[in-house]
C-alpha cells in the first residue's frame, strides 16, 4: 500500500484511505515503540532535515525520535543564527540544504502555504508539520489515532474543537481528517475566533460550552494566545477562562464522560483546567505518544514511496 | 510614414460610427477615410479584413515604477508592455521613489515617456493627492497639474484622515481633477492577505473583508455629497457592495466614477488555493457574486472604465511564502483579452460599449482632450481582432514582470497594432 501524493502537506482532500492507511501503519510502529530496541531500519541512508522556522519542542522532538527510530540520518534546523536572520529567502535556504543532497523535508513555518512552496521549488519529500493557521496534518493524524484507540471507530463520534479556531491550523487539519473520516465535528469559541462561513466546512458551531457538553463525546481544546487578547481578540484571561475555559465542574453535566484532548502546550487554568488535564477522562499524553507513532508512519510512507 | 488601413470595421464611440472604412495614414495624421482608398504601391498596406479600427485604449491606472523601482519595470519596459497590450496611452500612478509629489518629477515622467518606444504611449501621470502619499498634508496640487499630472491619488495609500479627504476634494476641484482613492479602511485590513470568506477560512488566511472597502466609499461619497463640485473616482472596485454604492450615488447625481479591473471580473478567491503568489493582490480576488455584479455594472454603465492596474513584481520577488509576497500583478498584456473574453464573448458588453471602457470614458474622467479619427486629425487608434485565439505566454511579455495569473490561459480577442504620434507598431 503507498500513499497517493508525494507529500504530506495537509488533510484536506486527502481520501479516508490515505488517512486509514497511515493510522494502520501507525498502530503497527506503536508496537515497536513499546519494545525494549525501540529501532527499526526502514529509512537507513535517508537523510531528513527538520526546519523549524518556528519555535516547537514538543513536534521537534516527536519528529526527531521519529526520523531516529526508522534509522535515518537527522539534522534539525531552528531560525535562532541561521541564515533567516541574515535576510535569506525560504526558497534558497531550502534550494541549500537540498544541495546537500536529502530526502525529505519536515517544515514548520508562520506562512499559512509554506510546506505548499516548499514543494513547489525542493525535490524532496515534504512533511507539513505546522505552516501558520493552515494545516498541522501530523498532530490531527496522532487526534485520529488518539480517538480511533479509544472509540473503535471515528464514525459517528462526535468531537467538539474549542478555542481560537481563527488562527488553529490543528483546528483545521482536525476538521478535514474527522469530516473525512466520518466524525461529527463542531467548533466552540468567542465569535471573534471562530472564522468566517466556517458552516460551509460542515461543522457545527456553538458559543457556550454548556450546550457543547450536552451532545459530545469529545472536546479537543485549543491553546489561547495571548497576542489575541492585545489584539482586541478577547477581553481578558479571566473572561475567556470563565465562559470558554474547559473546566471539571461544566464538564460535569454531561450526560456522559467527555474525552479531554489538547495539543500542547497548555496553560494550565486558563483554557483547561489542571484537574481536568490531569484527570482519568484525559488522553493528552497519549496523543503524545501517538505522535511519534504517526509520524513514523508518514515519514516511512512517503520514505517507501520513492 | 504612409499607412493605407484596409477594409476593417471603425468602431468608434465619439463619433457615433460603426461602419466599414478605410484608413489612409500620412505622417502620422489621418489624409481621407472612406470607404474605399484606391491601392498606391508606395504606400503600406494593412490588411484589417474581420479587424476593427478603435480609439487608441487607455489604461487609466498602471504603475511604471520608475523612478526608484527599475528592476520592476522601467517607463521604456512599461510602454513597450503597453503598446504589445494595445494601449496608446497609460496613468501611471505616484507610488515611485521619489514619490510623484512635486512637478519635476512629473515633467521627468512625461519627459521619459516621450522618449521610449518612439512615444507611441502617451504618459500621464496620476500625482500624489498627499505630500509623500502619507495622508497628512495636501501635496501641491496647481503645481502638479499645470506639470501635467491627470488626477491625484495617494494610490494604495488610502486617505484615511476624513478631513485631508475633505481637504483634497476641496483643492482639487479648483482644477477639475478627479481625487482617484484605493478604498479601503486600514485598521480592518493590516494584516489581511486575501479575501475574507470560506476560501481565507480553509486556508487559515487572515482575510481581507469586503466590508473595508464599503466604509471607504460611503465615507467617501458621504464628503462627495458635502463638496458636490469635486470629483471622485474610485479605483480597482471588487465587491458587489461598493458597486451599489456607487450606482446609487450616480443617480442621486453625485459626480463619481469607478473602474474594475480584468482579474475582478475574471477569478474568484478560490485560486489563491494553490498559494501561487500571483492571485495575491490588492483588493483581493472577492466571489463568484461579485464576478457577476462586476460584469452587471459594466453593463449598466456603472462602471465607467476597464484598468489593469500593472504592478510589476520581479520573480524573486514573487517566489517566497503567500504572506512574504507583494500585493499586484501585470495586466497590460492580458487586459484586451480577457475583456474579450469575458465580457464581450459571453455578451455582457457590445463591442462598442467595451472602447468606450477602455478609451472614451477614462478620458472623460480625466478631461483629456477625446481622440477625433477624422479626417486631418492625428491618428491615435488601436486594431482590434476581435477572433483572435491565442495562449497567454509570460515569458514573451514586453513587461520586465512575469507575475500574471493568466499563464497559460486560452483567450479569444486581442490587440493587433496601435498607431500613435506618428508611430505605427504591430502587437506580437
Amino acid at each position: 500500500m503507498k500513499l497517493r501524493g508525494r507529500h504530506l502537506l495537509g488533510l484536506d482532500g486527502m481520501s479516508r484511505e490515505d488517512i486509514s492507511l497511515i493510522l494502520d501503519t501507525a498502530v503497527s510502529f506503536k508496537e515497536v515503540l513499546e519494545r525494549p530496541i525501540k529501532k527499526v531500519p526502514p529509512l537507513q541512508g535517508k537523510t531528513i532535515v527538520n526546519l523549524f522556522f518556528e519555535a516547537s519542542t514538543r513536534t521537534r522532538i516527536s519528529f526527531e525520535l521519529a526520523e531516529r527510530r526508522l534509522s535515518a540520518d537527522v539534522v534539525t534546523f531552528s531560525t535562532a543564527g541561521s541564515s533567516v536572520s541574515k535576510g535569506e529567502t525560504l526558497k534558497d535556504t531550502a534550494r541549500n540544504i537540498e544541495a546537500m543532497k536529502i530526502d525529505m523535508v519536515v517544515i514548520r513555518h508562520s506562512a499559512p502555504g509554506a510546506a505548499h512552496f516548499l514543494s513547489r521549488v525542493v525535490k524532496a519529500n515534504v512533511i507539513n508539520a505546522g505552516d501558520g493557521g493552515h494545516e498541522h496534518p501530523t498532530q490531527a493524524l496522532l487526534d485520529m489515532l488518539t480517538l480511533r484507540e479509544k472509540y473503535a471507530t471515528l464514525e459517528k463520534l462526535k468531537v467538539c474543537i474549542v478555542g481560537d479556531i481563527a488562527h488553529s491550523r490543528v483546528a483545521r487539519s482536525n476538521i478535514y481528517g474527522l469530516k473525512t473520516m466520518g466524525a461529527e465535528v463542531s467548533v466552540c469559541g468567542p465569535a471573534t475566533l471562530i472564522p468566517r462561513d466556517i458552516e460551509r466546512l460542515g461543522v457545527r458551531v456553538f458559543h457556550r460550552l454548556e450546550e457543547v457538553v450536552k451532545e459530545v463525546d469529545v472536546i479537543n481544546v485549543l491553546r489561547i494566545q495571548l497576542e489575541r487578547q492585545e489584539s482586541g481578540l478577547f477581553p481578558s484571561l479571566r473572561e475567556y477562562h470563565r465562559y470558554f475555559g474547559v473546566t471539571k465542574e461544566k464538564v460535569a453535566k454531561a450526560p456522559k464522560p467527555i474525552t479531554i484532548m489538547h495539543p500542547g502546550p497548555i496553560n494550565r487554568d486558563v483554557e483547561l483546567s489542571a484537574d481536568l488535564a490531569d484527570s482519568e477522562h484525559s488522553v493528552i499524553l497519549q496523543q503524545v505518544t501517538n505522535g511519534v507513532a504517526v509520524r513514523m508512519a508518514a515519514l516511512y510512507l512517503l520514505g517507501i514511496s520513492n | 510614414m504612409k499607412l493605407h488601413l484596409k477594409g476593417g470595421r471603425l468602431v468608434d464611440p465619439v463619433s457615433g460610427r460603426d461602419e466599414a472604412l478605410d484608413v489612409l495614414i500620412i505622417d502620422g495624421r489621418i489624409e481621407q477615410l472612406s470607404k474605399s482608398i484606391a491601392a498606391d504601391k508606395s504606400i503600406q498596406v494593412v490588411d484589417l479584413k474581420e479587424k476593427v479600427i478603435a480609439p487608441g485604449f487607455i489604461d487609466m491606472h498602471v504603475h511604471l515604477r520608475e523612478p526608484g523601482f527599475e528592476h520592476k519595470e522601467t517607463i521604456e519596459t512599461g510602454c513597450a508592455s503597453a503598446a504589445a497590450g494595445g494601449f496608446t496611452a497609460v496613468c501611471c500612478m505616484p507610488n515611485t521613489n521619489p514619490v510623484i509629489d512635486e512637478e519635476s518629477v512629473v515633467r521627468y515622467i512625461i519627459g521619459r515617456g516621450k522618449q521610449v518606444c518612439e512615444g507611441v504611449v502617451d504618459v500621464y501621470p496620476i500625482a500624489a493627492a498627499t505630500k509623500g502619499r502619507k495622508g497628512e498634508q495636501l501635496a501641491p496640487m496647481a503645481e502638479l497639474a499645470e506639470a501635467g499630472a491627470v488626477g491625484f491619488s495617494d494610490d494604495g495609500s488610502p486617505i484615511s484622515s476624513s478631513e485631508i479627504m475633505r481637504r483634497a476634494f476641496e483643492y482639487s476641484s479648483m482644477y477639475g481633477r478627479p481625487v482617484i482613492q484605493h478604498a479601503e479602511e486600514r485598521t480592518m485590513t493590516h494584516v489581511g492577505l486575501m479575501n475574507e470568506g470560506f476560501v481565507s477560512t480553509r486556508l487559515g488566511m487572515l482575510g481581507i473583508p469586503r466590508v473595508a472597502e464599503e466604509i471607504m466609499v460611503q465615507r467617501d461619497l458621504a464628503l462627495l455629497r458635502y463638496i458636490p463640485h469635486a470629483r471622485y473616482h474610485v479605483a480597482h472596485i471588487s465587491t458587489r457592495g461598493t458597486l451599489e454604492c456607487v450606482r446609487a450615488a450616480r443617480t442621486e447625481g453625485l459626480q463619481v466614477t469607478c473602474e474594475v479591473t480584468p482579474h475582478h471580473f475574471t477569478l474568484t478567491d478560490e485560486v489563491v488555493s494553490g498559494f501561487d503568489t500571483n492571485t495575491k493582490m490588492n483588493p483581493p480576488l472577492r466571489t463568484q457574486d461579485d464576478i457577476v455584479a462586476m460584469k452587471e455594472g459594466l453593463r449598466d454603465g456603472t462602471i465607467d472604465a476597464i484598468v489593469t492596474d500593472h504592478a510589476p513584481h520581479t520573480v524573486d520577488e514573487k517566489e517566497v511564502e503567500y504572506p512574504a509576497a507583494p500585493f499586484g500583478i501585470v495586466g497590460l498584456e492580458t487586459a484586451v483579452g480577457l475583456a474579450f473574453s469575458e465580457l464581450v464573448e459571453t455578451r455582457y458588453l457590445s463591442l462598442f460599449r467595451l472602447i468606450e471602457k477602455l478609451s472614451t470614458n477614462p478620458r472623460k474622467i480625466l478631461s483629456l482632450p477625446q481622440i477625433n479619427i477624422q479626417e486631418g486629425e492625428l491618428a491615435n487608434i488601436t486594431l482590434l481582432d476581435p477572433s483572435f485565439e491565442w495562449q497567454v505566454d509570460t515569458s514573451s511579455f514586453k513587461s520586465k514582470s512575469k507575475n500574471s495569473p493568466f499563464h497559460g490561459r486560452r483567450l479569444k480577442g486581442k490587440a493587433v497594432g496601435v498607431l500613435n504620434n506618428g508611430k505605427f507598431l504591430l502587437c506580437e
